[in-house]
């Protein structure tokens, strides 16, 4: 009986959704005791005269979509690689860039649009790709740890995005543009959680009908092992770089919609620790290996829980990222094999305590 | 503690979760005498060692020293402190220093280096020691046996009392043995005790005083060289008589069909990156041979470059006749060539996933990145050859690392049988796992050739070969030297080829 | 065949260090060299080196201290944000609460000092990946800063002033300007303590136990292990020493620009590890040198200057320059590398 129990709690504590969902209720606990109308969901009307649902949770929903569609290929990089790309932060600037100066056709104030937004985004999912594609040449075949490979991109990154579009800061004239970060008339939800969900279904429909996630674990345990049972690790490290560029171009797209233009230092700016920290919530090891897509996802809203929760505490906006630091500490100082080896013995040997007083 | 005692471990136990390596295991060692430790692989020699190293900590027994009743050795540091060196078979020494950095890193007192005097020291030594080596040369620039002599010189220049030689001839040739051979005399003469680790009977016979044998973490016994015979001693480490394996070849006819000239293999010039020269080789329907000779010799490399494991310099392959280009594992597999490789841990399991996934890995890729199995389909496959292999694992998704050596190999092995290859190619399959699991994967191989597959056979275990191969090719220094068959088939006349021809 | 086999012995006879170096100095002077011939004006003023110099004493500092933690097979990115924290809790301290310049000189090494034994012990003792702890760090430090005080600010205590205008002159350096008065050449006190720390911390490394410790434990830890050198104390070590240096970077940053600012020093991790990489430290670990370190610092700054004389002194190409030539100089070491250890197996 008793260790029926006991091997119960064993296998809660071993499921991976046990981090992200503690800290999920912890924080609502904070919430529902600090100020309930934080739960509160409101029918009102923004600026574009939309009728459209707003309140916290809400605005959870909005910007936590943008940081899943991230987590998607951060989990994959992550997975493969060992390592993290520290440049989406500067890869979303350098696409934003790229996207606004095809739309805006080097005008800083254009009337009309200069191509369809359909044409803008392709060309956001093709630098994005890029800048993908360089992360993933270092790191696949130059053999460059992730996140020094991606070091250099996260420096360049926003210069490159200011030089692409000459320092100015051109303004999409198309209020539909505006939808993809706002809302579609008459939907009162914001329109990042269908893009974030598309985003999902793809990425389900991924994992389910190609082998992409076996091979990726596989390349992220044993690269050599996988090279023998005739796996690509570098093509499949490269893939996982080119498709966080994908995720990278939606999430662009939508932060440049948000304010139909670019601000080249601020926009997205610690987006990186709060990808990395979604990829971390969702118990998933830093260090590559077995991963849990919707761990991640999950992981990525509660960060962004975790970001209004903050906010709701007057948290300054720049003092944010020393918060999230001790949380990304907590985290991995749990998860790391020594702690986890010393917590396990601890255990062990109040086991043992317990049984010897049960037999005396 | 007896007089002459310079070393004494008695009672020691240590336990890996699954495993318990070591079940109160005594040792002694005595001043001046060179005492070999043997036993298989997977004996506990290696946990033994590193516990009196200090690498593990033991679980429970004691270790004592002249003048130290129970010494706690808890970190390399404390047995270099206790006056105990080791000379590991890998290279334990830093690439990137000079020789006379690394025989002199992590010693002594004092916190300034003086290079100069480090220098001069090393030199000597290097000299009186007869090292092909000079001391402000970066190691990495070193060849491997260069290396492990400079790990010797630093061990001998350390002044220890006890020096544990863990199978340092491996990567050694003949002559290098002999000046080690004289070096091991000289230092014994001088009083210091020398623990001897080796796979190679002659050398055991050639310098040892005294045999310690372990087997399955246990100890068999302590002996005098004079008092054990070699076929004893071999019976000793395997746990008994010779004869209960000698028949397996007889169970099992060999393959019966028509067509028993068809050549599935041929390899022409074939040469890799891993520095073997270019070898010729086939292998036939339903025929067992193997590759054979020391480590290091080449055996390895021969099967990854026919695998297309490592980078293909040059030469041709055929497969039935027909010429076929095999650049990576990938192209191998789709040729109906299967892989097991030699190291287990770093290039067989994929640790973290489960046995399921493990299993299905190689036909999975081979199958197509677009057509994964069903979740059902997977799981049908992993029962089947759980129950056919008799791998003991909880269920298909336990995570294969937590599983024994023995299964980890079976699953491995499962892995390639899924594929139906034409032909398997076995690398040590019976490297560090328990006697009963070896001998199932030798009849194993002997059943599958029945069926008419071919099978290359790898194995340190010289009998383990005769017992499953009726081809053997026999190497030395990275070319291939001879072909024994038939009644050339005999421990001796490897034995002599390897050597180099006095028979 | 020939040239092949003899590039081959040139490969693996010269130590992994000396060949990263050579590349690097000779690379160095080749860039000032040219600048001078191409450029002229300025770079053929003593003052303009002294000047770099000047700009970049922080930098040094916190590279020679990168390096050696990338030597022991480390990294460390929060050395940006504690030079930016420094710098505003010595402001904070010198003008709101009225304290001394001893003071605030303890509280940067405090800081620095705080940073190392954390990061340290996480990296060494819990064994987590050095990149994250820091990278935690890095965010930290940040936030932190702007904890302490948002807006940034002058410092106006007069005793730091004092402090903050002393010039060294270098005689027989300086030169005539256009009026016809000789302008003496100088450097700022915080060149005179990066020089000292370059060559304190180049003697460690060369002489004593614990800076070969460090180099061993980068080259091969296993083996380090086995050597007997205690592996966890060596890389817990390596990181209060960059973290200290980064404290001290700080104040030398602080006495540079006289105020504090949460935008400080934006980027200086990547400047630093730049310039351990060009001065030829291996990110792998093992493998550096911190006179190469040096060089690789004023390459940095040379080649910054070199542009903004070109006319592309928009601030967006130093960020491009400094992540190409660190992109350029990553793939020489990989494929450096990569061709000895082919040279060193055949």
């Amino acid at each position: 009986m008793n260790s029926d129990s006991r091997f119960d709690i064993k296998k809660l504590l071993s499921n991976q959704l046990l981090i992200p969902f503690t800290a999920l209720i912890i924080l609502c606990l904070i919430n529902l005791i600090n100020d309930p109308s934080f739960f509160q969901i409101t029918v009102g009307t923004n600026n574009a005269g939309n009728t459209v649902f707003s309140g916290s949770l809400i605005t959870i929903l909005d910007y936590g979509s943008e940081l899943a569609i991230l987590a998607i290929g951060m989990t994959l990089v992550t997975a493969a690689s060992g390592g993290q790309d520290i440049s989406v932060g500067a890869t979303i600037a350098i696409a934003g860039s790229a996207m606004l100066r095809v739309l805006c056709g080097g005008n800083t104030r254009p009337d009309t649009l200069a191509a369809p937004i359909i044409v803008g985004f392709l060309v956001a999912c093709i630098v994005g790709m890029l800048c993908g594609a360089f992360n993933g040449m270092l790191v696949a075949i130059f053999r460059i740890q992730p996140m020094i490979a991606t070091l250099i991109l996260f420096t360049a990154g926003r210069s490159i995005a200011a030089w692409i579009n000459n320092n100015e800061l051109p303004i999409v004239p198309d209020p539909k543009f505006a939808y993809f970060g706002g809302f579609i008339p008459g939907i009162p939800i914001p329109t990042t959680v269908f893009i974030a969900l598309a985003c999902i279904i793809v990425a389900a429909l991924m994992l389910k009908f190609t082998n992409l996630g076996l091979y990726t674990q596989a390349v992220g345990i044993n690269e050599s092992s996988s090279r023998l049972n005739g796996i690509n690790p570098t093509a499949i490290k490269f893939i996982s770089f080119m498709i966080l560029g994908l995720c990278v171009a939606v999430a662009a797209l939508i932060k440049v919609s948000r304010l139909s233009t670019i601000n080249y230092s601020v926009i997205a700016k610690d987006i990186e620790m709060d990808a990395i920290l979604a990829v971390a919530l969702g118990g998933n090891a830093l260090s590559g290996g077995k991963f849990n897509m919707w761990a991640s996802i999950l992981g990525a809203y509660i960060i962004q829980f975790l970001t209004t929760t903050l906010y709701k505490f007057k948290v300054d906006s720049a003092a944010l990222p020393a918060y999230k630091a001790v949380v990304v500490i907590i985290l991995v100082v749990f998860s790391s094999p020594v702690v986890r080896q010393k917590l396990q013995q601890f255990s062990n040997k109040r086991a043992a305590a317990t049984a010897k007083k049960e037999v005396a | 503690m007896e007089e002459n005692r310079i070393l004494e471990m008695r009672g020691i136990e240590k336990s890996f979760p699954g495993v318990r390596a070591l079940r109160g295991v005594d040792f002694s060692l005595n001043k001046g005498e060179i005492h070999a430790l043997m036993g298989e692989n997977g004996a506990g020699k290696s946990t033994l060692i590193k516990v009196l190293t200090g690498v593990y900590s033991k679980d429970n027994g004691k270790i004592s020293m002249p003048g130290a009743e129970d010494i706690q050795i808890h970190s390399p540091q404390d047995a270099q402190n206790a006056g105990i060196s080791t000379v590991y078979q890998e290279i334990t020494l830093c690439p990137n220093l000079t020789v006379a950095e690394n025989m002199y890193i992590g010693r002594g007192k004092g916190v300034i280096t003086n290079w100069k005097k480090m220098n001069e020291d090393a030199n000597k030594i290097l000299r009186s020691l007869d090292i092909p080596a000079t001391a402000t040369q970066q190691l990495a620039s070193c060849s491997i046996a260069v290396q492990q002599m400079v790990a010797i010189a630093r061990a001998v220049d350390m002044d220890c009392k006890v020096l544990i030689l863990d199978e340092p001839t491996s990567s050694l040739d003949e002559q290098e043995v002999e000046k080690l051979f004289g070096l091991m005399r000289d230092l014994k003469s001088r009083g210091v005790g020398i623990i001897f680790v080796t796979h190679f009977l002659d050398q055991v016979y050639a310098v040892c005083d005294r045999i310690t044998v372990l087997r399955d973490g246990t100890l068999v016994g302590e002996y005098a060289i004079a008092d054990l015979p070699r076929v004893e001693l071999v019976a000793k480490m395997l746990g008994k008589e010779m004869d209960d394996l000698a028949d397996i070849k007889g169970e099992s006819a060999g393959y019966q069909g028509d067509i028993v000239d068809d050549v599935v293999f041929e390899a022409e010039g074939l040469q890799s990156d891993a520095g073997i020269k270019p070898f010729n080789f086939y292998i036939k329907k339903g025929e067992v041979n193997g590759f054979t000779g020391l480590l290091g010799s080449g055996r390895s490399e021969c099967v990854r470059a026919i695998f297309g494991a490592d980078r293909i310099l040059g030469g041709k392959v055929k497969m039935h006749g027909k010429e076929v280009k095999i650049a990576k594992p990938l192209d191998a597999m789709k040729n109906g060539i299967a892989y097991l490789p030699e190291d287990r841990k770093i290039d067989g399991i994929v640790g973290d996933l489960s046995v399921r996934d493990n299993i299905i890995l190689a036909l999975q890729v081979l199958t197509g990145f677009f057509k994964p199995f069903s979740k059902a389909k997977a799981q049908a496959f992993a029962e089947e050859y759980i129950k056919k292999l008799n791998i003991k694992t909880a269920s298909a998704d336990t995570p294969i690392k937590s599983l024994s050596g023995g299964n980890q190999q079976k699953v491995i092995l499962a892995r390639w049988l899924l594929m139906h290859p034409e032909y398997l190619i076995l690398d040590e399959p019976t490297r560090g796992i328990d006697v009963g699991t070896k001998v199932d994967i030798q009849k194993l191989v002997l059943e599958l050739a029945g069926e008419g597959m071919s099978v290359t056979f790898i194995s340190s275990e010289t009998d383990e070969m005769l017992r499953t191969c009726s081809r053997l090719v026999v190497m030395r220094d990275r070319k291939t030297v001879g072909e024994l068959s038939g009644d050339d088939l005999s421990q001796n006349k490897i034995m002599e080829t390897i050597a180099g021809g006095e028979g | 065949m020939g040239a092949e086999q003899k590039k081959s012995s040139i490969f693996t006879k010269v130590s992994d260090t000396n060949i990263l170096l050579t590349i690097t100095i000779v690379i160095f002077f080749a860039m000032y060299i040219g600048a001078i011939l191409f450029q002229g004006g300025g770079f053929t003023k003593p003052q303009m080196f002294f000047n770099i110099l000047n700009a970049n004493a922080a930098l040094i500092i916190t590279s020679i201290g990168m390096s050696i933690v990338m030597i022991s097979g480390g990294i460390d990115i929060s050395v940006g944000g504690v030079v930016a924290l420094v710098s505003m809790c010595c402001a904070v301290h010198l003008d709101m609460k009225g304290g001394s310049v001893f003071g605030s000189m303890l509280i940067a090494l405090g800081i620095g000092l705080a940073f190392g034994l954390v990061q340290g012990f996480l990296v060494a003792y819990l064994d987590i990946q050095p990149f994250i702890v820091s990278l935690a760090g890095m965010f930290f430090a940040r936030g932190m800063t702007t904890i302490v005080n948002t807006a940034p600010f002058n410092v106006a205590n007069e005793e730091f002033k004092a402090l903050m205008n002393t010039r060294i002159i270098i005689p027989g350096m300086g030169y005539t300007n256009r009026k016809g008065i000789y302008v003496d050449a100088y450097v700022e006190p915080g060149v005179i303590v990066a020089i000292v720390l370059v060559i304190l911390l180049f003697v460690v490394l060369r002489w004593t136990k614990l800076g070969r410790g460090f180099y061993a434990v980068g080259g091969n830890r296993q083996s380090a292990l086995m050597l007997g050198i205690n592996v966890k104390r060596t890389r817990f070590l390596s990181h209060v020493i960059c973290s200290t240096l980064a404290g001290i970077a700080g104040y030398v940053y602080f006495l540079h620009v006289g105020s504090g600012s949460a935008s400080h020093a934006m980027g200086m991790e990547m400047n630093a590890i730049a310039s351990s990489i060009i001065g030829g430290t291996m990110l792998s670990g093992g493998v550096g040198n911190l006179i190469g370190t040096l060089f690789g610092v004023l390459s940095l700054s040379t080649i910054q200057n070199i542009v903004s004389n070109a006319g592309l002194d928009q601030a967006w190409w130093t960020g491009i320059t400094i992540a190409s030539m660190l992109c350029i100089f990553l793939v020489i070491q990989s494929i450096v590398m990569t061709r000895r250890k082919r040279a060193l197996k055949n």
